[in-house]
């Protein structure tokens, strides 16, 4: 064992020189274990201290300590050294920051649904709850109810897919036409007030063409409740219009028809295209038919056993992707269902 | 409706320039679709006289015909049949902007050669002009037309195409749009003239009309006119007709259908001396009764139809088409004339039925006012004496069951100012109301009462007073407010917040989102779909489909989605990850189909390295199931994998994922032989999920699990088993120790380094307690607990 002062004269010139070879951290950690360690050079000289005498215990014990605190300094300094120059070295190095990083799986949400989304969470933050119905319907549901029955001329204004199924010889059920069944499902189970949006998927007996899909996702709304008005009516209507379409956007309103509503109205914004000068887009006309709308009937209100006099509502629905296709300038509706994936890695 | 801007002037002046009167129309609810403007478009053509026709030297079919323009002769080269000297025609010169007669399409007039001889331009039919489609002969204008004048000056015109909602048949109609301009732009009415001199013998007694279904014909008004000269109808009233997109016929036809683009009631001529014993019956048909119309069909009709019957037999389908046999032609002298009322969803049944819709039926159908045929009657019998030579017998038959009422409708101030949301002054109110042709009556101290004109058969409630008020006075003009009052409680909608969720995280995690058709072919349904599951659910048809690709409501999303994975694969092999949420329609006896809520995916393609090229493994089973694994993992279900067997997918990789030991969904490669019908050659792996089935077992909140604080001991455990034995079998039980807290499968080794028929998995296992720190030998006597377990259930050795 060492016993003098040579031996720790021995490591500290030993230690001292291995360290001037010591190029980074590893090596400095390994040479730190060598002497430092819990079996290192100087910490064994450390523990023999117990063995000798008192006098030479206090003499090594004291050159011992001042070593290993002169070693401590040296790792200290050493390390701090090493990392400047690897931070160094690291700016000297300079990576092509252009380069792209590691491809992550990137996936999206349909535009569909995206635009979807937005038009309920206006909704929502008006009140409405989100509620859904069945795309299989009744005829009861999708017509009778609404104040459509069989052999009326207003039928036409939904071609309509029928479940081959027959009961009396008719066709009672077919692929809803529209997401207005869900305001007759809603007011049978519900009292007022009601404030609900209805989103789904509906079709139609329909040719396709740029601006003809035959399956299409409609958003429905309702609300009734004491003292609802048309004013009411455009007031939400506009307030969508805005969040959706910016609030540059004029908004204007018309009298329409649709059996289910007394008065009836339709929401139109100025046209993007032309700003209301009239282009092909519009038709011309300068505006862009947005949603039919209206107060419910009361002929409904009665048939649903609400007392017409006290309450009224009104009901909306529009077109999910008519209003995608002007939000993002997309010209053909049948690419939102072509799924193909140059569109919809657009989105 | 085509409504022409100069036959409606003769009823009302237009104040606004056609532009602001189209505005003005839609914004109150009648649509100008269109406005079509004749004039302008036809530039180089000019009215000319025709001043000669001679033989073409060459050819027999074509003349040469000698125009005379304002102090110009032009011959041109004409294949018109009708072509004769005294004309006044549409001339067009070389340079002529005009419509292509066989294509169609929009040409430029080029100077040419026909057979040898030089035409200096050309003589126009309508189908050139764009008027319409008739190409048949040219367009003989009126005789006081002023030669050498633009033929714009002449005859252009604005016209509306409106697009008449099904409430107001009234405006199927030129003097009903008038009453609309009237009323909206502040200015009266011209109705047209029904005064004429009734020169003939009472018709009283020659003719008789019996209704015997006065459901289905509340009114049948009959008239005769007698000595009539058969020909054509002048020329003013063949431009209105043709401006209004009808054909002129001859000039009793023309009157009808001129009548009923004027007033909108549909009338009827038929030869007096056809109708046996001049009886009119307006019946039921008989069974089995045959009936040959006028379009030269033979068509069996059945008793749920109303027919017009003379004497013996049926001669017309009330209120859709008349019969071949009674039908006026170039011989006829004596016309009797209906103007009847008719039920309209019967007529819309009966012209369903046979398959033929006419002007007359989309009229009728819509429901006319009673009150019109003796009106139109007297219109039409008035031109039939002026324009036709003829003399009208005194009076008309009317036969009027059942007098309807006028109706009164009671407003109250308080139902106006609800639906309204604002007050209106009663005089405004009665303003508005009286313009559009209803008289309004303030009874104080709340309310109106409102008599509702004839051809307003739309107007039947209080509401719908409210309508005319608020579209008179523009709905821009109501104030725009907030809904108030309270909200009502809102439900949790957790099934399609669970569909979102579902969304958003594979979204994140890569996959795009599809949306695909919710109709399928059988055929391809039963490429993924064994027979006994089609059998089992069959797939509910569509009865009137559009195509055969869309023919039933789909059972199953994998079906599209193999679609759609296959329509985008294009000769490279990036990784196409995509998902679908959708209903999928699973029949029920008599009952609307179940809809499930179904998540489905597929993914193909190769793993991308480190720039993203498809460089790395095909992507497989394992690929989709890591998302099944993210999906269930996030949403807090506790779900288990098994080996599963199913018809589209390849045995072996295949796995059923249950809740609660009920099958939830399947995971797996899919079969080759299905891809393959697909068009997809590359392994394909998908996952189909019920959303409908986890919704249950989903952790709405989870629940916080205080993190210990006590340090946790990890080492490796690795196990050799029978290569059979599923990984996640031995975990369980790994997992089941009451000192582990996680453990994680790291390596699975079959090979020279373990026996044959044998596998070594090898876990990353961390033991912790909750209340001290473990010492080694609690974890020593914890391992070995496990693998006394694992020996004795799956005789597992420790590696």
């Amino acid at each position: 064992m060492p016993s003098d002062n040579e031996s720790l004269e021995e490591i500290e010139s030993q230690a001292l020189s291995d360290l001037g070879v010591v190029a980074d951290g590893d090596a400095l950690e390994r040479w730190r274990v060598a002497y430092l360690g819990r079996r290192g050079r100087l910490t064994r000289v450390l523990r023999g201290l117990a063995d000798l005498p008192l006098e030479e215990r206090k003499r090594v014990g004291d050159r011992a300590n001042r070593l290993k605190q002169e070693l401590e300094g040296e790792v200290r300094e050493k390390r701090a050294r090493l990392a400047q120059s690897a931070t160094e070295a690291l700016i000297a190095e300079r990576i092509d920051v252009t380069l792209p990083g590691p491809p992550l799986p990137s996936g999206r949400l349909h535009p569909t649904t995206q635009t979807l989304r937005d038009v309920l969470d206006c909704f929502v933050s008006m009140g409405f709850q989100v509620v859904e119905g069945p795309e299989i319907e009744w005829d009861r549901y999708n017509f009778e109810a609404l104040r459509i029955p069989r052999d009326h001329p207003a039928r036409d204004m939904w071609d309509t897919l029928w479940i081959d199924y027959e009961k009396d010889g008719e066709h009672p059920m077919l692929l809803r036409t529209h997401t207005s069944p869900n305001q007759i499902r809603i007011m049978e189970q519900t009292q007022p007030p009601i404030r609900v949006v209805v989103p789904g998927k509906c079709y139609r007996y329909e040719a396709t063409d740029p601006t003809h899909e035959w399956m299409m996702t409609q958003v429905e709304g309702l609300a009734v409740d004491e003292g609802i008005s048309m004013a009411d009516l455009k007031g939400t209507l506009a307030e969508f219009a805005r969040r959706i379409f910016g609030p540059d956007r004029k908004v204007a309103f018309r009298c329409d028809y649709f059996p289910f509503v007394e008065p009836g109205m339709e929401l139109r914004i100025d046209c993007f295209l032309c700003g209301g000068d009239g282009c092909r887009t519009c038709s011309r006309t300068g505006w862009i038919e947005i949603l039919g709308a209206g107060m419910v009937h009361p002929e409904i209100l009665e048939a649903v056993g609400y007392d017409s006099e006290r309450y009224t509502g009104f009901a909306f629905g529009l077109g999910i992707e008519r209003i995608a296709m002007l939000r993002h300038g997309i010209d053909d509706i049948r690419l939102f269902y072509a799924n193909d994936l140059r569109f919809l890695s657009q989105f | 409706m085509r409504v022409p801007l100069k036959w409606l002037s003769e009823y009302v002046d237009l104040t606004l320039d056609p532009r602001g009167l189209a505005d003005r129309l839609t914004v109150a609810g009648v649509e100008v679709g269109e406005v079509i403007s004749t004039a302008g478009e036809w530039e180089g053509v000019y009215v000319g006289e025709v001043v000669d026709v001679s033989r073409h030297p060459n050819a027999d079919r074509l003349v040469l015909a000698t125009v005379e323009l304002a102090g110009e002769r032009q011959t041109v080269v004409c294949g018109a049949p009708n072509v004769a000297v005294g004309q006044k025609v549409p001339f067009a010169r070389a340079g002529a902007r005009l419509i292509d007669g066989r294509s169609g399409q929009p040409t430029v007039l080029e100077p040419a050669v026909i057979r040898g001889v030089e035409s200096a331009g050309m003589v126009c039919s309508e189908k050139e002009l764009g008027l319409s489609d008739y190409h048949e002969g040219i367009l003989v204008l009126a005789d006081d037309a002023p030669v050498g004048v633009p033929l714009a000056a002449y005859m252009g015109d604005v016209i509306f195409d409106i697009d008449v909602t099904p409430n107001r048949p009234d405006l199927l109609a030129v003097v009903g749009v008038a009453r609309e301009v009237a009323a909206l732009t502040d200015v009266s009415v011209r109705e047209p003239s029904i005064e004429y001199a009734a020169a003939g013998k009472p018709i009283k007694g020659r003719a008789q009309v019996e209704i015997a279904d006065p459901d289905l014909c509340p009114r049948y008004v009959a008239a005769l006119i007698e000595g009539i000269t058969m020909g054509e109808s002048p020329p003013w009233m063949q431009e209105r007709l043709i401006g209004a997109g009808l054909r002129p016929i001859n000039n009793v036809v023309d009157i009808t259908n001129y009548v009923m683009l004027e007033m909108g009631q549909p009338l009827h001529a038929f030869d007096f001396k056809r109708l046996r014993r001049g009886q009119i019956i307006v019946r039921r048909a008989r069974t089995d009764e045959t009936l040959l119309l006028l379009d030269g069909t033979e068509q069996k009709l059945s008793p749920e139809m109303l027919v017009i019957a003379d004497a013996e037999v049926a001669v017309a389908v009330a209120g859709v088409m008349g019969g071949l046999d009674s039908e006026i032609d170039l011989n006829t002298t004596n016309v009797l004339l209906e103007s009847a009322n008719f039920h309209g969803p019967s007529i819309r049944r009966t012209a369903a039925a046979l398959k033929v819709r006419t002007d007359a039926s989309n009229r009728f159908e819509k429901g006319l006012s009673p009150e019109l045929p003796p009106i139109a009657a007297q219109r039409a019998v008035k031109l039939m004496v002026e324009l036709c030579g003829g003399k009208a017998a005194a009076g008309i038959i009317d036969v009027y069951p059942k007098r309807r009422k006028d109706i009164r409708i009671t407003l109250t101030q308080k139902r106006l100012h609800t639906l309204l949301g604002m007050e209106l002054p009663v005089a405004q109110v009665r303003q508005a109301l009286s313009r559009l042709g209803f008289s309004c009556r303030w009874v104080p101290p709340d309310r109106f009462v409102v008599r509702v004109p004839y051809w307003r058969t739309d107007v039947t409630i209080a509401d719908d007073v409210v309508e005319e008020i608020a579209r008179i006075i523009g709905y821009d003009e109501l104030p725009t407010t907030r809904l108030r009052g309270e909200f009502p409680a809102a439900s949790p909608q957790l099934r399609r917040e669970l569909r979102d969720r579902v969304a958003d995280l594979l979204a994140a995690a890569g996959m795009q989102e599809v949306i695909t058709y919710s109709l399928s072919s059988l055929e391809e349904l039963a490429r993924v779909l064994a027979p006994e599951e089609l059998s089992a659910n069959a797939p509910l048809r569509i009865a009137n489909p559009m195509s055969q690709e869309q023919e039933y409501a789909r059972t199953s999303l994998r079906a599209s989605l193999l679609r759609t994975l296959a329509d985008n694969v294009r000769h490279h092999e990036d990784l196409i990850a995509l998902f679908e949420t959708a209903r999928v329609y699973l029949p029920r006896e008599d009952d609307l189909p179940e809809e499930v809520e179904t998540v489905a995916a597929v993914i193909s393609g190769r793993l991308p390295d480190r720039w993203g090229e498809p460089a790395g493994e095909p992507a497989g089973f394992y690929e989709a199931k890591s998302y099944l694994d993210l999906l269930v993992d996030h949403l807090g279900v506790s779900a288990q994998y098994a080996e599963a067997m199913d018809f589209a997918l390849l045995p072996g990789r295949t796995a059923a994922i249950s809740v609660d030991d009920q099958r939830v969904g399947i995971v797996g490669q899919v079969h080759p032989r299905v891809a393959s019908q697909f068009g997809l050659e590359a392994p394909v792996a998908m996952f189909e999920l019920s959303l409908d089935a986890i919704l249950p077992h989903v952790m709405q909140v989870r629940h916080y699990r205080p993190v210990a604080p006590y340090p946790s001991l990890d080492e490796d455990l690795a196990v050799v088993v029978s290569a059979d034995v599923p990984a996640a079998r031995v975990q369980a039980i790994i997992q089941q120790a009451p000192l582990v807290r996680a453990s994680r499968l790291f390596d699975v080794y079959s090979g020279p380094q373990v026996p044959s028929g044998k596998k070594s998995l090898a876990f990353s296992v961390s033991y912790q307690a909750s209340d001290h720190t473990l010492t080694d030998e609690e974890v020593r006597r914890q391992r070995e607990s496990i693998l006394a377990r694992l020996r004795q259930e799956m005789e597992a050795v420790l590696r």
